[in-house]
């Protein structure tokens, strides 16, 4: 059961082949045996979610059942879970129970799936290997000497080790692809404004957006349906009608142009990646599709860009955790400024730390021309890169990451790690969506296809996306994990 | 050396919205601690901030009623700080771009003509909470029911150079908002709070001197002390040749004085940057025009009809459209007597005096404006005399009655004008009088003026007070002189 895609989950509950409590027993047992070593999740809640399996199976009796009634899910700790600990990877929340959900939750509870817990994730969002995270990092399923990729590695290696079939994560800078490329699974950053806010801490508000990460695009298809659409309670979410992002799965690829930026295929890509990529590009040539060579100029100014506007949005959006109101509180404070400077550096890792003072710098009297209003000048060239881009092609296509997974301790080097987002990033400051496809491996380490389109154009990249999945069978293989025993 | 002072005002005014300006919760003013603050307004992880919509009609009425600039586009900020009543650990508010831009406020005080003082901006912003320090020994209790309420802070240019012209400018705007119905104007409540910058110079220099800003001046009179202290303690300092350091300074009430709260080096870096969670503000101009028509008749409208069109003096007109509540009582009084001056005589003499003296509102007057009104249409017609209105107007304050017409029939009050009437008490009374007579007809001519009074006196009493005053003045004076 463990080995299923939620369609398939999905369809065989429809059938009666089996209840959502076999699916999260099943599952739950697989957590307990395999996740001592995995570490890929925070909290588990079995007993809510034996639970609520229960009422969705009473559901479905009932005739009230949709398609994802009953199906499981895990949600990147950074969502927020009513009467269950949002940690956000740190251990300034670590005492933090959340009084409400987010708005993604919210819908889907009400479209009947099912929560077993909470996954591993870097501090706040920020991180690219999950080894930020005050619980430890997250090992890759493919091979536990690796990272997952992150910062959603917890839900990125759950779905890969079958503990799941698909989890939410929130990509700021590449942090939903990444993790899934690194993880041989199929993961979605959808438009900025198309999923709502509300309820997933924030990182860098104006990069962050939250998506399905999953073993097809198919899954993520019915995943976007239920969390998609505009929500009165986050002023950035788009008021825009949510197609059926199935409807248009199947349809072929007959004449798509297909764009490869050649600042993508560059210096610091891993041959082992590069000729996995150009394979699958080989397959969307015999599915029809035309390939250009085209340019996003301002493509090597991704970095810089957002590592002032990122962390200019945390030092402020991580203002609130101060020791006053929740969230961790030092011993004994003497004085108001103690208060302050002990509960934060005390409940704050170091990449964080590091964030914010870069983000209050730049934001600083005197530097604010010089970084943060230059970065929001080179962010509109950015966007501009890929409208200009988008006016030649239907989709553009390259890596998802220069590396396949890389091992665990190995990168010291904060700036070393800021280049593993060198292909994910520019795609959060332009806004638009982005998919990371399994597309083969570089020995046993997985590689993932990153699919771009224009604004809101999720169906068409899905389509895309999904075309190659019924080509190829990358997103079927699954790591040998079963017979590994805990370290 | 002659100095002068320059002063320019920040006013932030609680608009009176019924939910905050970023989440649904309540507004309402001395709610237990903490009952009426939501997740957004605890700055939990993940909520996010969503504009209420009638704060920025409150403000864009405002914007129309000052006669400003409104920009299509502003922007939302956030002022970056740690305090513990400030739960993001910022403050949503507008900088570079606000939603009202320059404009103008009309002022009168004393007997001088109107001057304009010129508003620099105006930007709305989410209030903190409050930190209490009392009742915690050592520690201190936070209550952010406050928090999230909104506020348009109204930053005046240099424009006024005394105390009493800043006091002048603050109930401007007090009137402005009531008038508007954007705020209670409430200043015990804190629903307008004041920050004053004052600086001097040498009388005739163009030159702007070192400002001192003083914070926590939130009554008309505190502004006039504030100001007066300021202009004394600096003027003082350079006199004795000494400099001006910029900083904030603290008004304490209780001791009528100023004291120097932080220097400008240690002011904090705001780090203001355009808040990522809320869209710009755009407002076209079918919204403008729309807001537009909801203005009420303001104040300085007011003022300039009472005094071209009623005839009443720039005092009285200042007097009267203090509040809305007052203009309008005035205004209804005026319209049920037709007689512009005595209403306005009454209004601030019977009534206010009243009102003062039990210190009431005008909404909570005992003597509605109607009862008023009919009242002085009985002055005017004659029906009683002065002495008698006021015996009414008494009674109706007590409760004593309806109406005029009522209380003028219970007590006999109708006023005789009858001449035939008059001339028989005339001459009971001088027939009752021979002393008094024979004085007067000795008297000389320029001393008999005044002895007349003892024979109005004595007919008054024996009308009961219901003789037309007037009429027996002028017909005793013929009998008398009849006499000589």
């Amino acid at each position: 059961m463990h080995d299923k895609t939620l369609a398939e989950l999905a369809r065989g509950l429809a059938g009666g082949q089996w209840t959502s409590r076999d699916i999260t027993t099943a599952l739950l047992e697989r957590i307990e045996r395999l996740d001592p070593t995995l570490n890929s999740f925070i909290t588990v809640t079995g007993e809510q979610a034996l639970h609520d399996a229960g009422e969705a199976d009473e559901a479905r009796a009932r005739g009230q059942a949709g398609m994802l009634t009953g199906i499981p899910l895990a949600y990147k700790d950074i969502f927020c879970t009513e009467g269950v600990r949002t940690s956000c990877g740190s251990r300034m929340l670590d005492n933090f129970v959340a009084p409400y959900n987010a708005t993604v939750v919210d819908k889907l509870r009400l479209a009947g799936t099912v929560s077993l817990g909470k996954t591993n994730m870097d501090e706040f969002a920020m991180g690219s290997s999950n080894e930020n995270s005050y619980y430890g990092p997250v090992r890759n399923p493919w091979d536990q000497s690796l990272v997952p990729g992150g910062s959603s590695g917890g839900s990125a290696a759950a779905v890969a080790a079958g503990l799941v079939p698909a989890a939410l994560g929130t990509d700021t800078g590449g942090s939903i692809r990444q993790p899934a490329a690194f993880c041989g699974i199929t993961g979605l950053k959808p438009t900025y404004g198309r999923v709502s806010r509300y309820g997933m801490v924030a990182y860098a508000s104006s990069l962050d957006q939250g998506g399905p990460l999953a073993r097809t695009a198919e899954d993520c298809a019915w995943l976007l349906n239920v969390m998609a659409g505009h929500d009165a309670r986050d002023s950035t979410s788009v008021s825009r009608s949510v197609p059926d992002y199935t409807s248009e799965l199947d349809k072929p690829l007959d004449g798509l142009r297909i764009g490869l930026p050649r600042e993508y295929f560059g210096e610091g890509l891993d041959g082992g990646v590069d000729s996995a990529i150009r394979d699958a590009i080989r397959v969307y040539e015999s599915l029809g599709a035309s390939v250009i060579d085209v340019s996003l100029p301002h493509t090597e100014l991704a970095i810089p860009t957002y590592y002032v506007i990122a962390p200019a949005e945390a030092s402020s959006n991580l203002s609130r955790y101060d020791g006053v109101r929740f969230g961790h509180r030092c011993d004994n404070p003497d004085t108001l400024e103690d208060l302050y400077k002990r509960s934060r550096a005390e409940g704050f890792g170091e990449e964080v730390k590091r964030r914010i003072l870069i983000g209050t710098h730049t934001l600083s009297e005197g530097f604010f021309d010089a970084y943060y209003r230059k970065a929001q000048q080179v962010r509109r060239l950015i966007r501009q890169d890929f409208l200009d881009a988008f006016r030649q092609v239907d989709v553009l296509m390259g890596p998802a990451a220069p590396t396949p997974a890389f091992p665990l301790g190995e990168t010291a080097d904060p700036l070393q790690m800021y280049l593993q987002d060198i292909y994910t990033i520019a795609i959060n400051l332009a806004g638009i969506p982005g998919i990371s496809v399994p597309a083969g491996f570089v020995g046993q380490r997985p590689v993932g296809l990153q699919i771009l389109a224009p604004h809101f154009a999720e169906s068409h990249l899905l389509n895309v996306a999904h075309a190659f999945q019924q080509a190829t069978d990358w997103h079927q293989r699954r790591p040998d994990i079963d017979g590994s025993e805990p370290a | 050396m002659q100095w002068e002072a320059v002063i320019g005002l920040e006013v932030h005014v609680q608009l009176a919205t019924q939910s905050k300006i970023f989440s649904g919760a309540s507004t309402a003013f001395g709610a237990e601690p903490n009952s009426q603050a939501c997740a957004v307004d605890l700055g939990m992880p993940g909520v996010l901030p969503v504009l209420n919509e009638n704060a920025v009609a409150m403000a864009v009425r405002f914007g129309l009623a000052i006669n400003a600039e409104i920009p299509e586009y502003s922007v939302f900020e956030r002022k970056n700080y740690f305090y513990p009543d400030l739960p993001k650990g910022y403050q949503t508010s507008q900088m570079a771009q606000p939603i009202i831009g320059r404009g103008e406020v009309e002022i009168t005080h004393g007997e001088g003509d109107a001057r304009l003082v010129r508003i620099h901006h105006a930007h709305l912003e989410e209030d903190a909470g409050k930190s209490l320090h009392e009742d915690y020994h050592g520690m201190t209790g936070i209550d952010l029911n406050r928090a999230g309420t909104p506020l348009l802070e109204i930053v005046s240019e240099p424009d006024m150079r005394s105390a009493a012209e800043a006091s002048a400018y603050l109930k401007a705007l007090h009137a402005i908002v009531t008038y508007l119905g954007i705020s209670d104007g409430n200043m015990a409540e804190g629903s307008m709070r004041c920050d004053v910058n004052v600086s001097l110079r040498p009388a005739g220099s163009e030159q702007l001197g070192t400002r001192a800003e003083i914070k926590n001046v939130n009554s008309f009179r505190f502004v006039e002390q504030a100001i007066a202290f300021e202009i004394e303690r600096q003027s003082e300092i350079l006199e004795d040749g000494g400099r001006i350091v910029q900083e904030t300074r603290l008004f304490d009430p209780d001791h009528g004085e100023t004291r120097s709260m932080r220097l400008k080096e240690e002011a904090n870096d705001y780090r203001y940057f355009p808040c990522p969670d809320l869209l710009p503000l755009m407002l076209d101009s079918a919204y403008i025009d729309h807001q537009r028509t909801l203005l009420p008749e303001l104040p300085s409208e007011k003022r300039h009809r009472f005094t071209s069109e009623l005839g009443l003096s720039a005092y009285d007109a200042g007097v009267l459209i203090a509040t809305r509540p007052l203009a309008e009582y005035f205004e209804q009084v005026h319209a049920i007597c037709g007689n512009a001056k005595l209403a306005a005589n009454w209004v601030q003499s019977e009534l206010m005096g009243r009102l003062n003296h039990d210190s009431l509102t005008v909404e909570e007057s005992p003597v509605s404006a109607t009862q008023l009104g009919e009242l002085l249409v009985r002055l005017e017609d004659s029906t009683i005399n002065g002495k008698g209105a006021k015996q009414v107007f008494a009674d109706l304050w007590e409760r004593r009655g309806e109406s005029a017409d009522e209380l003028i029939e219970a007590h006999g009050l109708r006023q005789v004008t009858d001449s035939g009437a008059i001339e028989t008490m005339i001459d009971e009374v001088i027939a009752n009088s021979p002393v008094q007579v024979t004085q007067y007809r000795e008297a000389p001519e320029d001393k008999r003026g005044k002895m007349i009074g003892y024979f109005v006196g004595q007919v008054m009493k024996l009308s009961k007070g219901t003789a037309n005053p007037q009429q027996v003045n002028t017909m005793l004076r013929e009998k008398l002189d009849a006499l000589l």
